[in-house]
């Protein structure tokens, strides 16, 4: 596979088609590649899920593990958020210590998911202050073709729903032997999904190729829920060295409910 | 007749999913899995699943490690955190580096890369769900995916985990048989051999087992190698076949 | 234009694609033939009395010799092929280039087409431009590029994209057929690097078209009557 980023003269063609609202693929600029998805890639997760995004590829998982509160939470469980860029995925990822985008996708992931509450917390509780399960979410990109951060949200997003909580045994430690019993406890009508808006010039794209994704200049990714029956954005993140205008983001929140609403009714089944 | 046949499936072990004693679990496999990679390929023995890619040969940097007689081969093994029942902490465990490197010598001796020099050819094994003969499946998948790149190779390696519970004889087997704990217990012998050779290139044992039984096992490793590399083959044409 | 498929032609492998050759997909260590008579050619290797594969890809018997066709794999440059690469760097004798191959091209300051200052060099090649080159010389250390020569120079405009290089004969086409009839039916200038990568300038829309049906035929590893096929892709699209 090539190591070449995208090159400047192809980037100026880029531009020039976005502006006149087309893509290689013959997409509309915020129209999202096919979505598939695939539940319990593993059997020893306590939920996992496997999404492509047109040929993007993520696997996540989740893992339940007895911890300690943090001293801040006795009377809560913990959330953790990790990802691998594995080098198997992309000839861009390098074996050591993440750089930047490894940093900031778990973290983005994160707060997506923890700020529309969806996990309720204080049902892992099991001994308050004492002992409490902690939800490990694991993200690992399989096949980078652009657009990790929504793939690895919405791969979250399904492994959660879909999660069980292991059953104990009598010394309170986790039996895996048994089946379990009782799914994760979440809050059945909160569904985070991602989107991350990308620019280049001026003009806004949304699911871009890696090819696409490279010659864009910034990034903004926002997390939306439902919240009592109403929309609510509860994380956003801006990326990248060129500014986002105001009428850009306007442009952006007027869009952005209405995506969620679509992409709500296509993975219904998955939630 | 039929007297001489129950007293047969009497003295038959039985294994916990049923299987016969030389029997491997269901293959599954399929090649050109990782579109970005230059070959890729998923492998799995029953509920044991191996996905490997490979990229190259690629520039190698830094360049002190650079090899100018030849392309060298690097292997990366790893279990995701959510592929055994106790999550696995990100990271290299020692267990992961020890797999890496048997696998990369289990795999070298069928490549040529002498025509590749100072380059690097990038093998990455991750196991997505662990039932035990991980690192069987793992050399499998990156068997074909080194195929699937186009690397000169003079054949195929297979490879399976042959073993004893107790004294009979078994191949393939689960976590289940692995922890067997009775009589002379579970004995794991994961090997990789040239598919079409006698040429053993990965031996690793686990358990004890007697010097003639050792020669008693790498007869049914030969057998279930054999049809590990027609499945190899049918994955790899069925692959192109469109 | 036409010397350059004509020159891409020439590192071609007989593909023709069109005439069936015995042809049969083979996988590394598999028996393609047993025999005396058969000499095993480019990726295959005789064992005892059978001439055996070393490569996954397509086996031909062209008389007695027998050979592997590549189907997959890196690119191996050799002379005379036409690559596309990128400026990565700027020394005192010439461009570092990247043409995606394991190892790294280098045009020298004297293949530039008129004399070059050592100080103006950035102004004729500068890092990130894209360039068609040819291969001159393949050594340990690197390969050699020339830049003279119709069609090969500086690429402005248009946009590159890659497809894998075993499949650059097939784009081709035999004696460059299916290359020049995207160009008639898109009327678009097409600069097809052996290293995979190609290069489209011209009107967007038909440049976009251009595209999808090179990648079209890419996906494709061997199909017969890939010509009809495509006259019936551009009638569709």
């Amino acid at each position: 596979m090539s190591s070449m980023t995208t090159s400047k003269l192809t980037i100026e063609t880029l531009k020039k088609m976005f502006s006149e609202n087309k893509r290689f693929d013959g997409r509309k600029l915020l129209e999202h590649r096919d979505i598939s998805v695939k539940l319990d890639i593993s059997n020893k997760a306590e939920g996992s899920a496997g999404i492509k995004i047109g040929k993007t590829e993520v696997v996540v998982g989740v893992k339940l593990s007895i911890g300690e509160p943090y001293p801040d939470s006795p009377d809560k469980g913990n959330l953790t958020v990790s990802a691998d860029l594995l080098p198997l995925a992309s000839p861009r990822f390098e074996m050591g210590p993440p750089d930047f985008p490894g940093i900031e996708l778990p973290r983005l992931v994160d707060r997506a998911i923890r700020e529309s509450h969806m996990i309720d917390l204080e049902k892992l509780v099991i001994k308050k202050g004492e002992k409490v399960w902690t939800v490990y979410i694991d993200i690992y990109p399989i096949n980078d073709d652009g657009n990790l951060i929504d793939a690895a949200t919405l791969g979250a997003l399904i492994a959660l729903k879909n999660a069980m909580v292991p059953e104990l045994d009598k010394d309170d430690k986790i039996d895996y032997e048994k089946k379990s019993t009782k799914k994760l406890p979440l809050h059945k009508d909160i569904a985070p999904i991602s989107f991350s808006f990308f620019k280049l010039g001026n003009s806004i794209i949304l699911d871009p190729t890696r090819e696409e994704e490279e010659a864009c200049e910034a990034r903004i990714t926002f997390g939306i829920s439902m919240w009592k029956d109403q929309y609510m954005i509860n994380s956003c993140q801006k990326n990248g060295e060129i500014p986002f205008t105001e009428a850009e983001i306007s442009k952006i929140m007027d869009t952005i409910s209405k995506k969620f609403e679509d992409f709500n009714e296509k993975l219904k089944k998955f939630l | 007749m039929v007297q001489q046949e129950l007293d047969n499936m009497a003295k038959e072990h039985k294994r916990p999913d049923g299987r016969k004693n030389a029997e491997m679990r269901k293959m599954s496999a399929k090649v050109g899995v990782i579109p970005n990679a230059d070959g890729s390929a998923m492998f799995s023995f029953g509920d044991t699943v191996a996905i490997a890619a490979v990229y190259g040969p690629r520039q190698l940097h830094p360049q002190h490690m650079q090899n100018p007689a030849t392309g060298i081969l690097r292997v990366n093994y790893d279990l995701l955190s959510f592929s055994v029942s106790d999550r696995k902490k990100p990271g290299h465990s020692r267990r992961s580096q020890e797999i890496s490197k048997v696998t990369e010598q289990a795999l070298l001796p069928v490549l040529d890369l002498k025509e590749f020099k100072n380059t690097v050819v990038d093998v990455q094994i991750y196991i997505l769900q662990a039932d035990s003969g991980t690192r069987t499946a793992g050399i499998n998948a990156a068997s074909m995916a080194l195929a699937d790149a186009g690397i000169p190779m003079r054949d195929l390696v297979c490879s399976v985990a042959v073993g004893k519970q107790d004294k009979e004889l078994i191949v393939d087997l689960t976590k289940e048989e692995e922890d067997f704990e009775e009589g002379e217990g579970a004995t794991d012998f994961a090997v990789a051999k040239v598919a079409n050779s006698d040429e053993y290139t990965l031996l690793q044992l686990d358990g004890k087992i007697q010097p003639e039984v050792v020669k008693e096992v790498l007869k049914l490793a030969n057998d279930s190698c054999k049809e590990i590399y027609e499945f190899q083959k049918k994955t790899l044409k069925e692959s192109i076949e469109k | 234009m036409k010397k350059i498929t004509e020159q891409a032609h020439e590192a071609e492998e007989e593909y023709s694609g069109e005439t069936p050759k015995k042809r049969k997909v083979v996988i590394p260590g598999e028996v393609i033939v047993s025999g005396e008579d058969f000499l095993p050619g480019d990726g295959a290797r005789r064992v005892g009395n059978d001439v055996v594969a070393v490569r996954f890809g397509l086996a031909e018997e062209a008389g007695r010799m027998i050979k592997v066709i590549p189907i997959t794999g890196a690119f191996v440059p050799r002379r005379n092929n036409v690559v596309i690469g990128r400026v990565t760097d700027i020394t005192f004798h010439g461009w570092l280039i990247d043409i995606d191959s394991a190892a790294a091209g280098f045009l020298p300051v004297e293949e530039s087409p008129r004399f070059i200052n050592k100080s103006e060099m950035d102004q004729f090649l500068d890092i990130g431009d894209v360039v068609a080159a040819k291969v001159w010389s393949v050594k340990a250390k690197g390969i050699d590029l020339a830049m003279r020569g119709k069609g090969l120079g500086k690429l402005e405009g248009g946009f590159i994209f890659r497809v894998i290089p075993n499949r650059v004969p097939r784009i081709i086409g035999r004696e460059g057929s299916m290359i020049n009839l995207i160009k008639e039916k898109t009327g678009c200038d097409i600069t097809v690097g052996q290293n995979g990568w190609i290069w489209i300038g011209g009107d967007l829309d038909a440049g976009i078209k251009a595209r999808r049906s090179i990648e079209f035929i890419a996906e494709k590893v061997y199909v017969d009557g890939l010509t009809e096929k495509m006259e019936e892709w551009f009638s569709k699209n």
